[in-house]
Parts: C-alpha cells; structure tokens; sequence
C-alpha cells in the first residue's frame, strides 16, 4: 500500500481528506463533500466556469493548459451529446499522484466530473483508468454506487429537476499511449489506442463525435475545491498564471519519496532536500527528471527554479506531470537515457513513422553503445533522431521520446564520451545482451 | 439468461457482460474491458474468447484480435496462476527494480514471459506500473506489493506459493503513520 507521508512546507487543498477515510461517502460529506456540486447546480455554467478561469488552474496530466479556458471552448449547443472524459491512465514513468488520489478522495474525482458536466452541458462522464489500477478501479466503482444511492448521480441530482449526470467507469488494458486525450478516446470506443489529427479539437468533435472535455483526474478532482474556496483565492496559493497547488510525486534517490502537495512555484530545491529529505545516503545530486520521463533531465546545479510550468520552460524543460524523479550521482546516464528510450520504444503504438522508426533506432543504438560497442558517431547520430522526430508526429509521443534523449546527449555529452573510453561505471544496472553486426548501418547520417 | 446461449464464461461473468453491453453509447465500448475481464475468468484470450466477444459486440473476429494485440496486459497464451510483473522503469531502477527482476529470475528459474514447469508463477518485466514513489514495486496479478528487496520479494513468493495472499482484499492505507518531517 503507497504510504501517505507529510510535510510542513505542503499546502493540503486536494490532499486536505488523504488518510481521513473520505472513500466512505458519509466521512466525505462530513468533510464538506458534495457541497460544491450543489453550489454549482444552483450557481449556473457560467458563474462556474469565470471560476475556473480565475484560479488559473492548469492541466496537471503534463500540457498545463488552463483549465476554464478548455471548458469554455465547448460550444453551448450541440447536435450531439457532449462527455466528459476523466483521464486516469496515469502512465508517465515518475507519476503516482492519481494512484494516491483514487485511493484516498475518491468522491473529489466524482464530484469535479460533475461540475465539469454542469459547466459544458454534458449529462455523461467517464472515468476512465489504467488496467493495472484494478484495484483502484474498485474503490471508484464503489464510490460510484454510493453517489448513485444517494441520488447524487443519476436523474434529477440532489433532487433538482432536469439535472441528470451519470457517471461510466472504464478500465484500460495496458498502454501509455493512451494517457493521450484522442487515443484515450479511441479506446473508450472499443479500438486500437491510436492518436487522431486534430483540429477538430475534442471540445468540438471528441468521443462519439460529440462534444467532450477530457481532464486528468488531479485536474477535475481541483473542481470543487476551486468552487468552495473561490477562484482566486486558490490562483493566490500559487505563482501568476499558475493558480493553485499540485501533487508532487518524488521518488529515485531521495530520503523520503511521497506524493506531496506544494504550492505552484515551490522550489524544486527545497522540494528534494526539504521535503524529501535530501539524497538518499548522503550522496551528492547527479541531475533531476522534473516531470516524468518525458521531461527534459536538470543538472545538480539547475535546480534553483520554481516548480511551475512557466519557470520549467524557461529552464529548458518543463513540469510535466509532477513526477520529481531524482538521480544521485552513482547513475550512469548512458543506461539512464537506455531505459528511457526502452519505455517509448515499447510503448509507440507505431502510427507515425518517426516516431516508431525513431524510437526504434535511438533504442538499437543505445543498447549498442550500452554494451561496449559504441562510437562518437553514434553519439550525434542519437542527437539527429532525436530532433527529427520533434514535432513530426500525430500526437505528443514522439516529442514525449525526443526531448529527455536530446537532454541527455546535449547535457551529458561528455559522460557518453567518456563511456566510449571504458570509463564505466562500476555497476550497470541493465544486462548487457549480445548485439549483432552493427545494426546503424543507413540509418542516420 | 444470457444473451448468449452457449455462452464459455460463468454465469456471473456472462451476465456481466449482457449487462456492460447497454451501458454505453456505442457497444464496442465495452470491447477493452470484456477483454480484459475475460482473461481474468479464463487466464487468457483464447480463440473462443475471441469468438463469443465478436459475437456479443457484432464485431468481426479481425476487430477483435486488432484491438487484443495492442494492449500489453492482454495475453494469448496462458500465464502462471501468479503472473509475477517486475518494475524497472526508471524510479524502480534507481531503487533496485533491476536486481529485483534478476532475483526473480534466479529464484524462479524463469526468465521474461516464461512460466514455472508447475505453472504457479510466470514473470514479466513491465513498464511503470504508476507506484514510483513506493520503489521498487511489483504487481503480482493485480496486487501490488511496494518498497521490496531481495528478502521481502521472497517473502512475498512463498505467501503465494502457500496459496496466501493471492485473493488479498486491498485494504485502504488509512491511517499509516506520516514520517515525522524534519
């Protein structure tokens, strides 16, 4: 069972009910629950949505975009039914945040489905996990039933006329790639998770053809805390433009890895050595993979920076989905950057040429270099996959496997030439398989 | 009654599935759950399982079997009765996923996608398996047993070799002691 761990320095606004027992739905009213699903019924679409806007709340599945701004691109009416999509696929390497959250609050996720149902007009929402939360999924069922017992969910909610939300939980089979809004559409739909070109947007055309919003779960279950402490005095707990506070997953090296709760813009310093309480050991800090793999790795001495999506990209990386993954400095970067690359390269659902190409060859190359056979070639070769496949592809993936890879050989080029002269680490984690004939041959140049 | 007349699955299982079939807008929505559902039941996707899915959801047997190979929980061949899922995606590599999974192997005799001659544990190493801040973890069929070494793995191991644990209820982590934070 994930521990639930502590600290001064966190600000509690979605953890506020963690180890409280809130999946008991009489223990979640009692703290305060499905309050701010009536205040929106009586409130109205739009008083919720210049709410949302306010709070300058930001997606917390990796893209960061606001939230109200989505929810106001659903046109007000439709020819077809509009949905809400709750994406609980968390697969990011680095990312527990939505594990604990189910777990521990989940009523929250219902409720913010709700508000977001009341907000756009729809009268469905899917909650949709990934296969290996099962038991997860079970507590969300569960929590499900009750809310449908109490007539929270289901026709004329909370004994308003005409206000019907029901609410579907879907279990997925096993895919990163369908973390992504439009393959997270395919496969609620019974398909391959493959990603669809976009425009049309999914505000327009999402699943079924109708209208949909889809969310992470951190972001939706945000909803009704938003709504009971007001927009802007939850942006005020965080820095401008990113209102509010996230769950921060740290993990890797540190003394104390745990699913935090800091405000926007804390310092990522202060969240590895105070928070998490430092290197594991008393090592020293090699680098630090600020968001989920996916996020470009910071050197030891690049971690002066506030924990928001502006300050991130403007210190080259970005903060993703609040995956902290810290490395000390017995790592090796080569195998680092191997693992890395073998995730995306398994997980590519193949649809668009450079990036299953690339991933592919990135992968070969790098299990080549790993095991000894390496050359400075390969090295600016890895570099040129990388950056053709930025950018080049349907859906996020593609850029999601280029840009730690070119983290990697930019910010630690020297360690990948240094490897080349048998300067090894001692220990390598992964077993080096014999590589055949040297498999680059035509591949970049 | 089942929609189905001669139905493989369990009388619970097959009116499960009648019942999942109506709930969506579009059936074929309960395609990836079904299946999943049904390797549960029967251990894997057989080709009957592909059959009568087909037949409940009005699909071609080709959708099925399209939508079956992208997912990598789904299996066509039997596993172990404890199908032994080993992290290293990165969190768990930095603590130990790695040597976690050698460990396996050696204890088991078995390497990835392989399964015990008895046919109690079969072991695969996984992607993240989203429990990286309770590294290195395992999945053992759908529980998930966290912070492991080499020693409480084997634990672990001989509580399901002596048939305990397998249908372990998930207790909610109410109540777990908070470190005190310096």
């Amino acid at each position: 069972m994930p521990t639930i761990v502590s600290h001064p320095d966190e600000v509690k606004v979605l953890s506020r009910r963690f180890g409280k027992g809130a999946t008991n739905i009489d223990k979640y009213i009692a703290l305060d629950g499905y309050k701010a699903t009536q205040l929106a019924i009586e409130k109205g679409p739009e008083w919720i949505i210049a709410e949302m806007k306010a709070s300058g709340l930001r997606g917390r599945g990796g893209a960061g975009f606001p939230t109200g701004m989505k929810w106001s691109f659903v046109p007000k009416t439709s020819d077809k039914p509009k949905y809400i999509l709750v994406n609980g696929d968390e697969s990011e390497p680095g990312t527990c945040k939505d594990h604990v959250l189910f777990l521990e609050d989940p009523h929250a996720v219902i409720e913010g489905t709700i508000i977001a149902g009341l907000a756009v007009g729809a009268k469905t929402g899917f909650i949709y996990l990934r296969g290996e939360y099962r038991y997860l999924l079970k507590i969300m069922e569960k929590a499900v039933a009750d809310a449908y017992a109490k007539g929270f969910l289901g026709k004329n909610i909370f004994g308003k006329d005409g206000v019907d939300f029901e609410i579907i939980t879907q279990t997925g089979a096993g895919a990163y790639e369908v973390g992504e809004e439009s393959a997270l559409m395919e496969s609620l739909e019974g398909k391959r998770g493959i990603p669809r070109i976009r425009p049309p947007f999914p505000a327009v055309v999402g699943l079924y053809g109708g209208p949909t919003v889809i969310n992470n779960a951190e972001t939706i279950a945000n909803a009704p805390h938003i709504l009971l402490m007001g927009g802007e005095a939850y942006a005020k707990l965080g820095t401008e433009r990113n209102g509010g506070t996230r769950l921060f997953g740290i993990s890797g090296h540190v003394e104390r890895p745990g699913v935090y709760e800091l405000p926007m813009g804390y310092s990522l310093r202060d969240a590895i050595y105070k928070v998490a309480g430092g290197i594991k050991g008393g090592k020293a800090l090699k680098a630090v993979v600020p968001g989920g793999a996916s996020c470009p790795i910071l050197k030891a001495d690049e971690i002066d920076v506030g924990l928001d999506f502006d300050q991130m990209a403007k210190a080259g990386t970005m903060l993703g989905s609040g995956g902290i993954v810290v490395l000390d400095e017995t790592v090796s970067i080569v195998e680092f950057a191997l693992r890395t690359i073998r995730f995306y390269q398994h997980e590519s659902c193949g649809w668009c040429i450079p990036c299953r190409e690339g991933t592919d060859w990135i992968k070969k190359t790098l299990t080549r270099f790993h095991a000894g056979g390496g050359n400075k070639k390969d090295i600016d070769n890895i570099q040129y996959l990388a950056e053709n496949m930025m950018g080049r592809t349907f859906c996020p993936l593609g850029d999601a496997a280029a840009m730690p890879t070119l983290g990697f050989v930019k910010k630690f080029r020297s360690e990948f030439e240094e490897y080349l002269e048998g300067k090894r680490v001692e220990n390598l984690l992964i077993q080096i398989t014999p590589v055949g004939e040297p498999e680059l041959a035509g591949a970049a140049h | 009654m089942s929609a189905i007349t001669n139905t493989i699955f369990s009388p619970e299982l097959a009116a499960r599935f009648d019942k999942l079939v109506t709930i969506y807008p579009v059936k074929r929505s309960a395609l990836v759950p079904m299946l999943l559902y049904a390797q549960d039941e029967v251990g894997y996707v057989s080709d009957e399982v592909v059959a009568e899915l087909a037949e409940r959801l009005d699909l071609l047997e080709l959708d099925v079997r399209s939508v079956l190979s992208y997912y990598s929980m789904l299996r066509t061949k039997p596993a172990g009765k404890y199908n032994v899922q080993v992290c290293t995606n990165i969190s768990c590599m930095l603590r130990g996923g790695f040597e976690l999974l050698q460990h396996c192997k050696d204890t088991l005799h078995i390497g990835h996608k392989e399964t015990t001659k008895d046919g109690l544990f079969s072991l695969e190493e996984v992607e993240c398996i989203g429990a990286c801040c309770w590294a290195p973890a395992v999945q053992v069929n759908y529980d998930f047993h966290e912070n492991l070494t080499p020693a409480k793995m084997d634990a672990v191991l001989a509580g399901y070799a002596a048939g305990k644990g397998a249908n372990e209820p998930p207790s909610p982590s109410i109540g777990s002691p908070a470190p005190e934070a310096k």
